[in-house]
């Protein structure tokens, strides 16, 4: 990385970029870099043994498949409120509008036991699914579907809401009187437009439902092969000391985050040019 | 044609005040809006999604908070150990929050004034936080500073704890809000450019006195939200503090790891009674959001 700016007659280039780069390092990249370290002391048959282990891989399927239903369901959910909150009015609005980031300021072990009182079998909720579909919510692959549903929400509505308010009324009102119906209008006008934020909102919703712990470990009933994510894994083995064991697992979460990293800066330089925003 | 009906429905929605057209411009505007079934189908599913998901959990908190009585709620917040907990919850965010703040300034102050190379990569370095997992921030400490860790040995030797103490537990807060105020300050900072910066220091402004008379005013909401969230989390983290902890009680139970014994304990009034006063402080925190946002947009 160069440090030579171009000339600028702010002051302050070298202090700040100093002090930027020496905290950077010290609080996040010296440590997270003992992750590689510590992994590269198993040979690649002992890593692989460990992160293909039968209960690690029964936790991938759960975490990243109850990670994408999440997504999903607050894509197709997420959205329709997006459009609520852009486009009718009704009251308590501003309320609601508020409280869409709740998932965000709530803390996750809070928004844990508060699901499992809704959703566990004796629940406010939970009394009544199980009554009447026999479904057992919580405690179960369900009840993880659930937690990483609540705390993925804020990212659909909040990367769809501000592109649907700037969107001007002019393309649909020339679909309209050009003889489109109102869901040819939405289909081939509207989602277009909206498209890119909708699959990064996607996006962020999953990447953070992977590594999601707190919301997630009091309504899993994490029981081995079936309700284990890996995030408590890693969890299970520091509990056995098994530092080189919780570091390899460690290492796959991260390798698939970067990847999603990645995904999620394309999406959204996909979206900044469809729509000309920069966020 | 089509220019035509535009200025139809423009006029439409300029009839003035005693038309008392209802609605946002999209429900005023007849090529912007669904059938009337449509709409109550849209509202009603989004609605019903959002009691279920986000607003009844939320009452959930205070209804089971207080369902043995207000008795029992107010002695599980005044006992020892709660009050422990909340004083180390203080502990982590008084030391996490500023220093985040002067990271986050100088950050922003970085990217957004100057041009340098490499800065795309810096900037997505600072994201990098949130998309790690907290189970693997409490990991990585673990591994530095761990009896097993590298400085493991050295630790012991001079006796100083970090893992399974406060300080491990303020390495990992710091980790997890480590990205909140740049975040907020980076496009803020972008978008302002650097003219009136630049002009004070023409004009003969030093370094401090253009920092503190033209940019902190410029971006002191900014910098709020940046900072009210930024407490959010530091107060309310569970993941990566669960695991640099110990859980020792009294000691180095933070407020959310408390909530996690006492619900383990099966002590649920209790639970939830700490878990309210949690649950209030994101409240206060959507309070200012709200608020600031008004002042920035309105």
């Amino acid at each position: 990385m160069s440090t030579r700016a171009t000339f600028s007659v702010l002051p302050g280039f070298g202090l700040s970029l100093g002090y930027t780069l020496v905290y950077l390092s010290v609080i996040v990249l010296i440590p997270l870099s003992a992750v590689f370290i510590r992994t590269a002391e198993l040979s690649f048959a002992e890593f692989w043994a460990v992160v293909t282990a039968p209960r690690v891989v029964a936790s991938y399927r759960l975490s990243f498949g109850a990670s994408l239903g999440a997504a999903a369901i607050n894509a197709v959910f997420g959205l329709m409120l997006a459009w609520a909150l852009v486009r009718y009015s009704f009251p308590g609005k501003r309320i609601v509008d508020a409280l869409v980031d709740l998932p965000f300021a709530l803390p996750t072990a809070v928004a844990g036991i508060s699901l499992t009182a809704l959703y566990a079998p004796n629940g406010w909720l939970g009394q009544y699914i199980q009554g009447v579909f026999g479904i057992k919510v919580a405690f179960g692959p369900l009840g993880v579907l659930v937690a990483l549903v609540f705390i993925g929400l804020p990212f659909v509505v909040r990367t769809v809401q501000p592109i649907l308010e700037d969107m001007e009324t002019e393309l649909e009102e020339a679909a309209a009187s050009l003889g489109a119906r109102r869901w040819q209008t939405f289909r081939h006008v509207v989602l277009p437009i909206l498209l890119p934020a909708l699959l990064t909102g996607f996006a962020l919703a999953f990447a953070r439902a992977v590594g999601e712990y707190g919301s997630v470990i009091f309504i899993a009933g994490n029981i081995p092969f079936v309700s284990e994510i890996t995030p408590l894994m890693i969890i299970t083995q520091l509990e056995q000391y098994d530092y080189t064991g919780a570091t390899a697992i460690a290492v796959v979460m991260l390798v698939v985050s970067f990847a999603l990293l990645l995904v999620i800066n394309g999406l959204q330089a996909w979206a900044g040019k469809r729509t000309g925003r920069n966020r | 044609m089509a220019g035509a009906a535009t200025a139809l429905l423009r006029g439409a929605r300029d009839l003035g005040p005693h038309a008392r057209v209802r609605g946002t411009r999209f429900e005023r505007n007849i090529a912007t809006r669904e059938a009337t079934w449509v709409k109550w189908a849209i509202l009603g599913a989004a609605l019903t999604f959002f009691t279920v998901f986000i607003f009844l959990p939320l009452v959930a908190v205070f209804v089971e908070a207080l369902r043995k009585g207000l008795e029992v709620y107010w002695k599980a917040l005044v006992e020892p150990d709660a009050l422990a907990a909340v004083k180390l919850t203080l502990i982590a965010a008084a030391i996490s929050v500023p220093l985040n703040l002067v990271f986050g300034v100088a950050a922003a102050w970085t990217i957004a004034k100057f041009e340098f190379r490499g800065k795309q990569l810096l900037t997505t370095l600072i994201d990098l936080p949130f998309s790690i997992s907290p189970v693997i921030v409490g990991l990585i400490y673990v591994l530095v500073f761990g009896a097993n860790g590298w400085f493991g040995a050295w630790l012991i030797e001079h006796d100083i704890k970090i893992i399974f103490a406060v300080p491990g537990i303020v390495l990992a807060t710091i980790f997890v809000t480590f990205p909140f105020v740049a975040r907020e300050l980076i496009p803020l900072m972008q978008a302002q450019g650097k003219e009136e910066e630049e002009a004070a220091v023409v004009l003969g402004a030093r370094g401090w006195q253009t920092f503190w008379y033209v940019t902190l005013p410029n971006i002191k909401w900014g910098l709020l939200y940046g900072v009210i969230l930024c407490n959010a989390r530091a107060m309310g983290e569970f993941g990566a503090v669960s695991v640099v902890s110990g859980h020792i009680r009294g000691l180095t139970n933070t407020l959310p790891l408390h909530v996690e014994i006492l619900y383990n304990e099966y002590n649920f009034a209790a639970a939830f009674a700490a878990a309210s006063l949690l649950a209030l402080l994101a409240l206060v925190t959507l309070v200012v959001k709200t608020f600031v946002e008004s002042r920035v947009h309105g």
